[in-house]
C-alpha cells in the first residue's frame, strides 16, 4: 500500500472520522530534526488511486494523532516539544486551513520543493503541564467533537471545548494509582454504552473506566506478557476488545470475562509489536459488516493480516 | 470240416467230459436216424452246402468230385485214411451210448418195485399211532374232572388269609404308629401309615374302619406337628432335615409352603451374616475412650486400612497416633469373613434345599406335581436376592477400599470373592451370581486403575512441588521431603539435590520406578493362579483399553498437558512458575519423546502381553505429543527468560533522562547486570541441554566496532563517518537495506539446544530495547551511553549465540535507532567506547 518517504518516519496514523464520502487518513511525521507534517491520504478505491496533500506541523514531532467525529477539518495531536534540553509531550487541537484540499498536492517525487505547505492552525492547547506527557487525545465517538479525552503519564482528562475548540477546560478527571511510576500508554473510548467508557493500557494490563464516576470498572492484569502497545473496540459487538502487545500477540477480549481471552493470535513472530497496531477498521464507507483487526507497521507499512475476526 | 474232424480225430478224449461234443455226437445220431425236426432251423444255413460232410444234405457224389478235383493224390489218402478213423470213432460212440441207456432203464424198474412194498408197511403203523393217541386224551379228561373241587377250596382259603393278615395290621395300625412316635421312628409310621391310608379311605363307611382311621389321623397329626416342629427348629443336621422333609411332602404337606419355610428359615441365617458384614462396614461409632476426643479418628480411619502398606511414618498414622489398627478389618478379612460365613452357608443352603426338593427322585403323585421346577425358581429368586444384598455390602466395601498402597490384598481378596462364587456356579447352573461377581470384580478393576491414574498423577505433581521447593531454596535440602512420598515414599525429597540434572534425573527416575510400581501392582490382577484371570476382559479389555490406554497412555497424556498449564496459565498471567521448572520439564518431555515413552509402552505390552482388539493410541502420538510439549515449554522458558531481561533494558531506557544525561565514564550497572543473568541462564541451560551448532566466529568478535549509522558493514564506505550534511542518503540507505535484509523472527521456535535457547533469550531482550530506544529522545550523551551500552553487550553476547552476526544486527540498529531519536548526533569515538568497556 502506500509507502512514506524512508527520511520521514510516522507512528501516528488515523482515519478521517467526519469524512463520509473519501477514504482518507491522516498520518502524522516524526522527526527531531525538520519541520514535521501532517499527510492527508486520500485513497480512490474505485480508481485505486493514492494521492495526499501535506500540512506543516511545526510545533514537534507527532506521537498520536485524532480527527475530530464531528468537523473533518479538526483533529488533535500528541506532539513532543524540545525546549531548552527538556522534551514534553503536549497535547492540542488544530483545525486544517480550508484551502489544503484546494490544490496542495504535492508530487510525490519531489518531497522537498519550493512549495510552501500550508500551516495548521492552532486552536487550543490541552493544556496539561501539572499533570504530565500525554500520550494520546481521544475524541468522544460519534460524538460533536464537543469532549476529549487525554491520557497524560497516570492521569485520564476529559476536556470539554467551546462550540469553536477554541477553548478546553477540565471538566473531570481520574488517577491511576499504583507503586512505581505508572503511565498509561494507549487508550480508547467507547462507541458503546452511550460513550460513557474508557479503555486504557498501562504497562501490560488493560483498564476499563466509567466516565461518569471516573473510576475504574474493569483491570485486565498482565493481559500481555510485555507492554500492551494498543486496543480498540469491536464497533459492532460492545463487549469485545481486541489487544496488541510487546509479546507479539493480539488477544481478543470479552470485558465481561477476563479471565481468559476469547481468543489469542500469536502467528506474528516476525511482526514485531511495537510496530502493530490494532485497528477494527471499517473498510471503506460501504458498510460492511466486516471488521478487520489489522497489524499495521509504524514505518508506515500496513499488512493484512492473517485472520479476520468480526 | 477242418475243425470238425480236429476235434473229433483225437477220440482220447471221454465222450461226457465235453458236452458241447457230446451233443455233436447226438446231433450226428439224430441225423442218423432221421430225428433232425430239432436242429433244423440251427443247421439249415451251413447244411445247404453239399459239400458238408456233416449237413443234411450232403451229396457224396459232388464231394468225391470236388475232392477228387481239387486233391492230389496223397492228400487224397490222407482224407480217406481220416475218413476211415472218423467211422469208426462214430461207430465206437453210438455202441457206448445205447449200452448205457439200457443199464439206466433196468435200475429205474427195481427202483419202482421197492417203493411199491415200502408204503404198504407205513399204512399199518399209521393206524396204529392214531388208536394210541385217542385213549390217552380219554384218561386225561377223566383226571381233571376229579381234581377240580379241591383247587377251588384251596384258592377261597388263601384269600381269606391275606385279608385277614390286612385286617390285623389295620387294627394293629394305630398301637404300632404310636409306638413308632414313641421311638421316633417317623419314617416307618408314615410307610405304615401310607399302606393302610387308602384301605381306610375306602372303608371309611364302616364304623370300625372309621374309627382306625379316625385314631391313625389323629396319631398322623401329631407326627406331622412334630416333624414340623423338628423342620422349624432347624438345628437338625441336614440328613435329619432331609428326611423331615421327605416325610412331610409324603404326608401331602405342600411342597411350596415347605420351599418357603426352609428358605425363610435359611434366610434369617444368612441375613445374620450380612448383618455381621454390614456391622463391619458401619463404622464404629467409639473405638476407645481416646478416640472421641480426636476429631481425625473416623474419617481418617480409612487410611489405615493396610497395616503393610507405606512405610511407617505415613502421614495418617503420623497424625492420629491414637488411631488402633485393629479398629477396621482389612478387605481380605471382610471377604474372607464374606466367603466363610455367608457364602459357605449360602452354598449348603442350596445343596440341602436342591437335595431335598429338586434332586429328589420321584415317585408316585409328587412327581406329577412339578416340584422341581417350582423349587428351583423359589430357590433363584432366594439367592438372587441373597446375593443381591451381599454384592451391594462387597462393593461398598471395595470402594472404600481407596488406598494404592498394596494392591495384593485387594486382587487376593476378589480372588477369593470370585472364587468362592464357582461353588455357587456349580450348585447352581444358570444363575446370575457368578457373572454378577465378575462384573463386580470387573468394575473393581476398573476402579483401581482410575484409582492408580489419580494417584500417578498426584504422585506426580507432588513431585513437581518437591522440584519446585528445591529450586526455590537449594541450600535448604532434606526439607522438601514427605509430600511426594504417597506410594511407599519418593526418592525426591531424601537428599533433596540442589543441581538441574540431578533434578531431572531423580524425578524420571522416581516417575518411571512409580509407573513400574504400579504396572506391577496391576499385573497382579492378570496372575495366572487368580481365578479371573482367565475371564475375557482380564484377558483382553483390561490390558489394552485399562491398562495401556486408561493408565499408562492417560499418564502420559497428563504429563504433558499439566506441563503445557504451566506454558499457558503461567504464562502471561502472574509467571509464577519458576524458569529452571520449565526448563526442567522441557528437557522431560524431550526424554520423554526421544526413550521413556516407548520404553513404557513396550514395558507395558510386554508385562501384560496386549493383544490390541481396538485401536490403541500409537507410541509415535504419544511422542509428538511429548515433543510438542517439549517445544512449548522450551519456547515458554525462553519467553520468561526473555521477558525478564527485557523488563530490566526497558525499565532502564524509560526510567532516564536521556537528553540531559552526563557524559559517560561506565557501562551502566544494568547491562553488566543483562550479562550476568544471561550468562547464569547459559550455564543453566547448559546443565540439561547439549551446546548445538553455531556459525563460524570471527577471528575477534568483541573487538568489532559498530557504524552507527548503518546497519550493515557494506555500508562504511557510503558513510565512513558521519557528517550532518549527509543524514538523509545514510538513512534512505539503511532503511533500503533493512527492506532487503532478512528479517529477524523474534518470537520463533527454539531448537533443543542451549546456543539456539540463549539466541532466541538474546533476540528478545534486544529487540525489546530497540523498540524502548525508538521511543525516547536523546541526547548527545545520551547516544554516546548507548554506544558504550550496546559495545559492552556486544563484547559479552556474541558468544551465547548461534549467529553472531544476529546480535551485530540488533545492537547496529539499536545505535542506528538511538542516533536517529538523537536531538544532537555526535557519537563517541570508538577507541574510547573501547576503553571504557574494558574498564568495566
Amino acid at each position: 500500500m502506500y509507502q512514506l518517504y524512508f527520511v520521514l518516519q510516522a507512528r501516528a496514523l488515523t482515519s478521517q472520522t467526519a469524512e463520509s464520502d473519501a477514504i482518507r487518513f491522516l498520518v502524522g511525521t516524526q522527526s527531531l530534526k525538520f519541520d514535521n507534517q501532517i499527510h492527508i491520504i486520500d485513497f480512490d478505491d474505485e480508481n485505486n488511486i493514492i494521492s495526499k496533500s501535506v500540512l506543516q506541523h511545526q510545533a514537534g514531532e507527532i506521537w498520536h494523532i485524532s480527527a475530530s467525529p464531528a468537523d473533518k477539518a479538526v483533529l488533535t495531536t500528541c506532539y513532543n516539544k524540545t525546549s531548552e534540553s527538556r522534551v514534553v509531550t503536549c497535547g492540542a487541537v488544530w483545525r486544517m486551513p480550508p484551502e489544503w484540499e484546494s490544490g496542495s498536492h504535492e508530487s510525490p517525487d519531489d518531497p522537498h520543493n519550493s512549495h510552501n505547505p500550508q500551516n495548521l492552525e492552532l486552536l487550543c492547547h490541552l493544556d496539561n503541564s501539572s499533570h504530565g506527557n500525554a500520550s494520546c487525545v481521544l475524541w468522544e465517538p460519534m460524538g460533536d467533537g464537543k469532549h476529549v479525552i487525554s491520557l497524560a503519564d497516570n492521569h485520564a482528562l476529559l476536556w470539554d471545548l467551546t462550540e469553536s475548540s477554541t477553548q478546553a477546560t477540565i471538566s473531570s478527571s481520574a488517577t491511576l494509582e499504583g507503586k512505581g511510576q505508572l503511565k498509561f500508554t494507549a487508550g480508547k473510548w467507547s462507541p458503546h454504552h452511550n460513550c460513557t467508557q474508557l479503555a486504557t493500557a498501562n504497562d501490560t494490563a488493560i483498564r476499563g473506566w466509567d466516565l461518569r464516576t471516573m473510576s475504574q470498572i474493569y483491570c485486565i492484569e498482565n493481559a500481555h506478557g510485555q507492554l500492551v502497545r494498543d486496543l480498540d473496540f469491536n464497533p459492532n459487538k460492545q463487549y469485545y476488545l481486541a489487544s496488541c502487545g510487546d509479546d507479539c500477540k493480539v488477544k481478543f477480549w470479552d470485558v465481561r470475562n477476563i479471565n481468559e481471552p476469547v481468543k489469542t493470535l500469536e502467528e506474528h513472530s516476525h511482526w514485531w509489536a511495537p510496530v502493530l497496531r490494532c485497528r477494527h477498521t471499517r473498510t471503506g464507507h460501504k458498510h460492511t459488516h466486516t471488521h478487520t483487526a489489522w497489524p499495521a507497521r509504524s514505518l508506515g507499512r500496513i499488512k493484512q493480516p492473517p485472520m479476520a475476526e468480526d | 470240416m477242418d475243425g470238425d474232424i480236429n476235434a473229433t480225430a483225437p477220440g482220447t478224449t471221454p465222450p461226457d467230459s465235453d458236452p458241447a461234443r457230446k451233443r455233436r455226437v447226438h446231433g450226428m445220431l439224430k441225423l442218423y436216424y432221421g430225428l433232425n425236426e430239432e436242429g433244423k432251423t440251427v443247421d439249415q444255413a451251413e447244411s445247404m452246402d453239399p459239400c458238408d460232410i456233416n449237413g443234411p444234405h450232403f451229396d457224396p457224389e459232388v464231394y468225391l468230385n470236388k475232392l477228387r478235383r481239387e486233391c492230389s493224390l496223397g492228400e487224397l489218402m490222407d482224407q480217406e485214411t481220416c475218413m476211415v478213423k472218423q467211422i469208426r470213432s462214430l461207430d465206437s460212440d453210438m455202441q457206448t451210448l445205447v449200452y448205457e441207456n439200457y443199464n439206466k432203464f433196468i435200475s429205474a424198474t427195481d427202483t419202482i418195485r421197492k417203493m411199491k412194498n415200502d408204503f404198504k408197511k407205513m399204512e399199518d403203523e399209521m393206524d396204529c399211532l392214531s388208536t394210541n393217541m385217542a385213549s390217552i386224551t380219554d384218561f386225561s379228561a377223566r383226571i381233571s374232572g376229579t381234581l377240580q373241587d379241591q383247587h377251588a377250596q384251596i384258592t377261597k382259603l388263601s384269600g381269606v388269609h391275606t385279608l385277614l393278615r390286612k385286617l390285623q395290621f389295620l387294627f394293629e395300625l394305630p398301637a404300632r404308629l404310636n409306638k413308632c412316635l414313641e421311638l421316633q421312628a417317623y419314617a416307618q409310621a408314615v410307610s405304615s401309615h401310607r399302606r393302610a391310608r387308602c384301605v381306610l379311605q375306602q372303608y371309611s363307611h364302616m364304623p370300625s374302619f372309621r374309627g382306625i382311621q379316625d385314631d391313625c389321623h389323629a396319631i398322623m397329626d401329631k407326627l406331622a406337628q412334630e416333624l414340623r416342629q423338628k423342620f422349624r427348629d432347624g438345628g437338625s443336621s441336614a440328613k435329619d432335615l432331609s428326611e423331615c422333609v421327605e416325610l412331610l411332602l409324603q404326608l401331602d404337606e405342600p411342597a411350596e409352603e415347605l420351599c418357603d419355610k426352609f428358605l425363610s428359615h435359611a434366610q434369617s441365617r444368612l441375613e445374620a451374616d450380612l448383618l455381621g458384614l454390614e456391622a463391619e462396614l458401619r463404622p464404629p461409632l467409639s473405638s476407645g475412650p481416646t478416640a472421641v476426643t480426636d476429631p481425625y479418628t473416623g474419617p481418617a480411619r480409612r487410611l489405615s486400612v493396610e497395616p503393610t502398606a507405606g512405610s511407617p511414618t505415613g502421614p495418617s498414622s503420623l497424625n492420629n497416633p491414637f488411631l488402633s489398627p485393629s479398629s477396621r478389618t482389612d478387605i481380605l478379612e471382610f471377604i474372607d469373613r464374606g466367603c466363610n460365613e455367608f457364602v459357605s452357608s449360602l452354598c449348603l443352603v442350596i445343596a440341602s434345599y436342591q437335595e431335598l426338593f429338586v434332586n429328589r427322585p420321584q415317585e408316585g403323585e409328587l412327581a406329577s406335581k412339578n416340584i422341581p421346577q417350582m423349587a428351583i425358581g423359589k430357590l433363584h429368586a432366594f439367592v438372587d436376592a441373597l446375593a443381591t444384598r451381599y454384592f451391594s455390602l462387597v462393593e461398598r466395601r471395595i470402594q472404600e477400599e481407596k488406598s494404592v498402597g498394596d494392591n495384593s490384598l485387594l486382587v487376593r481378596a476378589l480372588d477369593r470373592f470370585h472364587r468362592r462364587l464357582q461353588a455357587v456356579a456349580k450348585l447352581l447352573p444358570g444363575s446370575a451370581v457368578p457373572s454378577q461377581g465378575t462384573e463386580i470384580v470387573v468394575r473393581a478393576a476398573r476402579e483401581r486403575i482410575k484409582q492408580y491414574l489419580a494417584a500417578l498423577q498426584s504422585f506426580y505433581l507432588n513431585s513437581l512441588t518437591d522440584v519446585r521447593q528445591a529450586l526455590a531454596a537449594p541450600r535448604l535440602g532434606g526439607s522438601s521431603a514427605g509430600g511426594g512420598s504417597h506410594l511407599g515414599g519418593s526418592a525426591t525429597g531424601k537428599d533433596a539435590p540442589a543441581s538441574l540434572p540431578e533434578l531431572l534425573s531423580t524425578l524420571s527416575a522416581s516417575i518411571l520406578n512409580q509407573i513400574k510400581s504400579v504396572l506391577a501392582s496391576v499385573h497382579l490382577f492378570t496372575a495366572k493362579d487368580i481365578t479371573f484371570s482367565n475371564k475375557p476382559y482380564f484377558k483382553g479389555e483390561f490390558c489394552s483399553h485399562g491398562v495401556r490406554e486408561s493408565l499408562v497412555v492417560n499418564f502420559i497424556m497428563f504429563v504433558c498437558q499439566s506441563s503445557r498449564q504451566f506454558c499457558e496459565s503461567a504464562g502471561d498471567r502472574g509467571g509464577s512458575t519458576p524458569p529452571a521448572l520449565l526448563l526442567l520439564l522441557s528437557r522431560l518431555c524431550l526424554d520423554y519423546e526421544t526413550s521413556t515413552i516407548t520404553y513404557i509402552l513396550t514395558l507395558t505390552d510386554e508385562q501384560f502381553l496386549v493383544q490390541h482388539h481396538s485401536p490403541v493410541t500409537a507410541v509415535t502420538a504419544l511422542c509428538g505429543e511429548a515433543r510438542e510439549a517439549a517445544q512449548k515449554l522450551l519456547n515458554h522458558y525462553v519467553k520468561v527468560q526473555g521477558l525478564i531481561i527485557s523488563q530490566m533494558l526497558r525499565k532502564s531506557v524509560e526510567t532516564r533522562d536521556w537528553v540531559n544525561t552526563i557524559e559517560p565514564r561506565n557501562v551502566r550497572a544494568v547491562m553488566k547486570r543483562v550479562v550476568e543473568d544471561t550468562t547464569s541462564i547459559d550455564v543453566q541451560v547448559g546443565l540439561l541441554y547439549e551446546e548445538g551448532v553455531r556459525k563460524a566466529h570471527s577471528s575477534d568478535s568483541s573487538k568489532r566496532t559498530f557504524s552507527v549509522y548503518s546497519s550493515s558493514r557494506q555500508q562504511t564506505r557510503y558513510a565512513p563517518s558521519y557528517t550532518p550534511s549527509a543524514p538523509m542518503d545514510t538513512n534512505l540507505l539503511s532503511n533500503i537495506h533493512k527492506l532487503f535484509s532478512e528479517r529477524v523472527e523474534i518470537f520463533s521456535p527454539v531448537e533443543f539446544n542451549k546456543v539456539s535457547v540463549l539466541t532466541g533469550i538474546i533476540k528478545i531482550s534486544l529487540k525489546t530495547f530497540l523498540e524502548c530506544v525508538r521511543l525516547r529522545t536523546f541526547g548527545r550523551y545520551g547516544l554516546q551511553q548507548i554506544q558504550v551500552d550496546c559495545h559492552y553487550l556486544q563484547m559479552y553476547l556474541w558468544r551465547f549465540v548461534s549467529d553472531e552476526n544476529l546480535v551485530h544486527f540488533l545492537l547496529d540498529e539499536i545505535v542506528g535507532s538511538t542516533a536517529h531519536r538523537c536531538l544532537d548526533p555526535a557519537p563517541m569515538e570508538q577507541s574510547v567506547i573501547e576503553v571504557i568497556c574494558e574498564r568495566g
